[in-house]
């Protein structure tokens, strides 16, 4: 028997006025999943999440949680009776309330408060907070406790709307591992909504990549960064060198010389070359480049090389050896690479 | 927050030496109605105060000023959630038209009412053929209190709806994905914030009410301000122990609000980017609209009517215009002297107050926001008193017959509404980064010339915005104005008054909307520069 998703959206879109912000959006979270809305600033992502939660109208298109229709063209179940937990960007914590009382805010009349309050207090690492008010405490509490506030309800689904962009860059990746434990330990599907690569790759199960109001492609974030569908979602996954060339079946032929391509092709083509499947060295048959400058970075170094007919390259090498900026330096391909057309 | 400095520069020395001597004199009315009250026999203070009558003034005073607070707290509120919350029809025309009242005086206001449905007013006379023998009587509790509700109102209304404004969109937004309803998120979250903006809103009124003076002279209802102004011809010593009472109440007033701005200003932590949602009000649009426009209609379009009606009547029957421009003119004089008077004297204050924080410059501010609890009624006791007991000496230094004059009113003026130029003032210069001056001091420019290139351009729309301010109550003023200006010192607020007093209502339209008009005018300045 197969389990009903947690979430289903299927073709939402939604405009405000004449700016289309989420375009025809369809995509399935299953139950436990952390799925990660990834895009760059106004590409919609913060919409889904508020149609999601019901605080936006979808223009058109099905939203189900839990298997239930929460919104299509008839109905709209109200915010307040989705079972969907919200963590704001700013936190959105009750100014007079204390963090207890926060927490205690949408907990369900009745049955065993006091344990459940001390749970999920422990749960955040704040047992010894439940009376200070928000104002008291650091930006990394304030996360925790708006999490355990949307937790308390008991959610079947909590949704993190860029909930690191206002920490610091040094306690991010801490808070970040904390949220990511906490949320699996209370067994919830996640959606996040980020527009840092880095987050959404460490945090996520699944990663849906969103460009002006569209899912450009959705995966593992392994199957993301090695197979991106087109160039924008290469380039915003990692580091991309897209050397142009001529392709003519398996083969394209471009000035690192002729690269094996994965998928056949014909014509011309853009061939994404990631920076660490760059090799350096005394290869006889590597096309020749000049090194412009390198960063060290203790484990590995970033190469800057300019290839004979201009084309810039940049890679990621070990750092045993010592590139001098104006040295000639032979450059080859490790394995087979992915084109798009031109 | 309060920090000493770590060393008294030369300037904050020199600030001291100036605000020091011009805190005292910003003092000096109270602290000279304390003295003079000081010295009425404590058993006879005490049996004056506990007379029948007295009590009854303290009691209409009260109910006054809780029945104009209620009444203005059920219009202000919905108002402002109506035109900030939902997508009502004409919010930004609503806006306007429910804050321009503030700029009627009260005694027009109330002139309006009696003209209208007074004994004398034109409605008797149209009802009369009718077999209406008297309408009832306006004058009174009812007549005071629907004069000042309907223009002190706004105070309630623009101060919640900045609340409601300033209130970040998630808040309400959590609640609700915490499961609760649109009513239980608006009464434990949404009210609790917002309690803060409409008590301090409620207590501008109370504080108004209990200070005002033409609404309840014009409707003879004997609260504070007018007992004392029927006291001052008869008994000066009683008129300054009353007064003393009536400045205790302003004073707590004036405390309570401060406490809750400074409480509630911990709530508004962050502000969001993001604009709140409009409740779509349905069916209950054109409820919404009648509503307003009832408010809009009392407040604002009948005193304009009835004014307007008197208008056309007294230029039909030998009135002129003409006879408006020298009263405007003394007005525009006594106003702008006083305005600009306060926003210099301002200064001081507010540098020595922001730059140089200590107990001392804290405690020289509140020496200057002192007039905000001081009703004009008091502070021209207090210049009678003192200029009688002078005038002996001025007749014989300077061969003064009258102690009365207009540096003594724009003196007044300025202890009365120094507090509207400090708080624009303070504001502005908060605004300006120390860094900016420090950054010019070490490019080699003296303090001086520092605060002239530097601090006094950056911080000038929040002083201009304080001088109009002044500018545009001191226009309306009308107690200390009636018994400070020098004789035959006709201005607009005395011309209406003395024309309303004698009934002749004609007589006192033609000012009474030269004085509204230019007072919405600075408003709307005041309003612009806000932006």
């Amino acid at each position: 028997m197969t389990e009903t998703p947690a979430v289903t959206c299927h073709t939402l879109s939604k405009s405000f006025g004449p700016v289309r912000a989420v375009e025809s959006v369809s995509f399935r979270l299953e139950r436990g999943e952390f799925l990660a809305l990834l895009g760059p600033s106004g590409c919609g992502k913060t919409t889904v999440l508020r149609m999601i939660a019901g605080l936006e109208q979808p223009d058109s298109g099905t939203i189900s949680l839990a298997g239930q229709v929460v919104s299509d063209g008839h109905a709209f179940v109200p915010p307040d009776r989705r079972r969907v937990g919200l963590v704001f960007q700013d936190y959105a914590l009750f100014p007079h309330m204390t963090v207890a009382e926060n927490i205690a805010y949408g907990m369900a009349r009745g049955r065993d408060r006091h344990g459940r309050m001390a749970e999920l207090l422990a749960l955040v690492g704040l047992d010894e907070y439940g009376g200070r008010y928000p104002r008291e405490l650091s930006g990394g509490q304030q996360q925790r406790v708006a999490l355990a506030r949307a937790l308390a309800p008991q959610p079947d689904v909590i949704l993190l709307d860029e909930p690191f962009s206002n920490l610091d860059v040094a306690l991010r990746t801490q808070v970040r591992e904390d949220v990511q434990r906490i949320i699996h330990m209370a067994g919830v599907s996640a959606v996040l909504v980020t527009h840092d690569q880095d987050e959404a790759m460490s945090m996520a199960d699944c990663i849906a990549v969103m460009f002006a109001g569209r899912i450009h492609q959705i995966g593992t974030p392994r199957a993301l960064y090695e197979a991106p569908v087109s160039r924008q979602v290469a380039q915003f996954l990692g580091d991309a060198n897209l050397i142009p060339g001529t392709a003519r079946e398996r083969v394209a032929e471009t000035a690192l010389g002729d690269l094996p391509l994965r998928t056949p092709a014909d014509g011309a083509v853009e061939v994404l070359v990631r920076p660490e499947a760059l090799i350096l060295g005394d290869i006889p048959d590597g096309a020749l480049a000049t090194v412009q400058r390198t960063i060290y970075h203790g484990a590995h170094q970033i190469v800057w090389l300019v290839l004979a007919d201009g084309t810039p390259l940049k890679a990621f090498a070990p750092a045993d050896v010592e590139w001098q900026a104006g040295q000639q330096v032979r450059v080859t391909v490790r394995g087979a690479a992915l084109a798009y057309p031109a | 927050m309060i920090r000493t400095l770590p060393r008294p520069s030369a300037t904050s020395r020199l600030l001291l030496a100036i605000t020091i001597p011009l805190a005292l004199a910003l003092l000096f009315p109270t602290v000279y109605l304390a003295l003079r009250a000081a010295q009425v026999p404590l058993d006879d203070a005490a049996d004056y105060l506990t007379r029948a009558g007295t009590l009854r003034v303290i009691g209409r005073s009260l109910l006054l000023v809780g029945a104009v607070s209620l009444a203005s707290a059920a219009i202000g509120i919905p108002a402002a959630w109506l035109t900030a919350r939902t997508d009502l029809r004409g919010r930004r025309v609503w806006t306007i038209a429910l804050t321009v009242p503030l700029v009627i005086p009260s005694y027009v206001s109330a002139l309006a009412l009696v003209s209208a449905i007074g004994q004398r007013g034109f409605l008797q006379g149209w009802l009369a053929p009718l077999g209406v023998e008297r309408l009832p009587s306006i004058y009174g509790f009812w007549g005071a209190w629907l004069s000042i509700t309907l223009l002190a109102y706004p105070y309630v209304f623009l101060s919640a709806r900045a609340g409601l404004k300033g209130l970040d969109p998630s808040l309400e937004e959590a609640s609700r994905t915490l499961g609760r309803s649109a009513w239980e998120t608006f009464r434990r979250v949404t009210m609790p914030q917002l309690a803060p903006s409409i008590m301090a809103g409620v207590l501008l009124v109370a504080l108004y009410t209990l200070s005002d003076f033409g609404a309840v002279a014009i409707m003879q209802y004997n609260v504070f301000t007018r007992a004392i102004y029927l006291r001052l011809s008869l008994d000066l010593e009683t008129a300054a122990l009353l007064s003393m009472v009536l400045v205790a109440l302003s004073v707590a007033i004036l405390a309570l609000a401060n406490r809750i701005e400074q409480r509630g200003s911990t709530y508004y932590a962050q502000r969001s980017a993001r604009a709140h949602q409009r409740i779509a009000l349905g069916r209950w649009q054109l409820a919404a609209q009648a509503f307003l426009a009832l408010i809009a209609l009392l407040s604002l379009i009948a005193p304009l009517g009835v004014l307007s009606y008197w208008l056309i009547n007294g230029l039909q029957h030998g009135e002129t215009l003409a006879d408006v421009i020298i009263p405007l003119q003394r007005s525009i004089r006594a106003a702008a002297l006083a305005a600009l008077a306060s926003g210099v004297l301002a200064l001081p204050f507010v540098l020595l107050q922001v730059r140089f924080p200590s107990r001392i410059s804290q405690g020289l501010a509140r020496a200057a926001y002192l007039g905000y609890a001081l009703p004009g009624v008091v502070i021209a006791l207090a210049f009678v008193f003192a200029g009688a007991r002078a005038l002996g000496a001025l007749r014989d230094w300077f061969g003064m017959t009258d102690y009365r004059s207009l540096g003594l009113l724009v003196a007044a003026y300025v202890v009365r509404f120094i507090p509207q130029a400090l708080g624009p003032a303070r504001a502005g210069l908060l605004q300006v980064n120390p860094h900016l001056e420090e950054s010019a001091l070490t490019l080699g420019r003296n303090r001086t010339r520092v605060f002239a290139s530097i601090t006094l351009p950056l911080m000038r729309p929040g002083l201009v915005a304080g001088v109009a301010m002044v500018f545009l109550t001191a226009m309306k003023e009308l107690p200390v104005t009636l018994l400070l200006a020098p004789s035959g010192y006709t201005t607009l607020a005395t011309r209406i008054w003395s024309a309303s007093s004698e009934a002749f209502y004609a007589r006192a339209a033609a000012p009474a909307l030269v004085l509204v008009l230019i007072s919405a005018l600075s408003l709307v300045y005041i309003l612009d520069s806000d932006d």
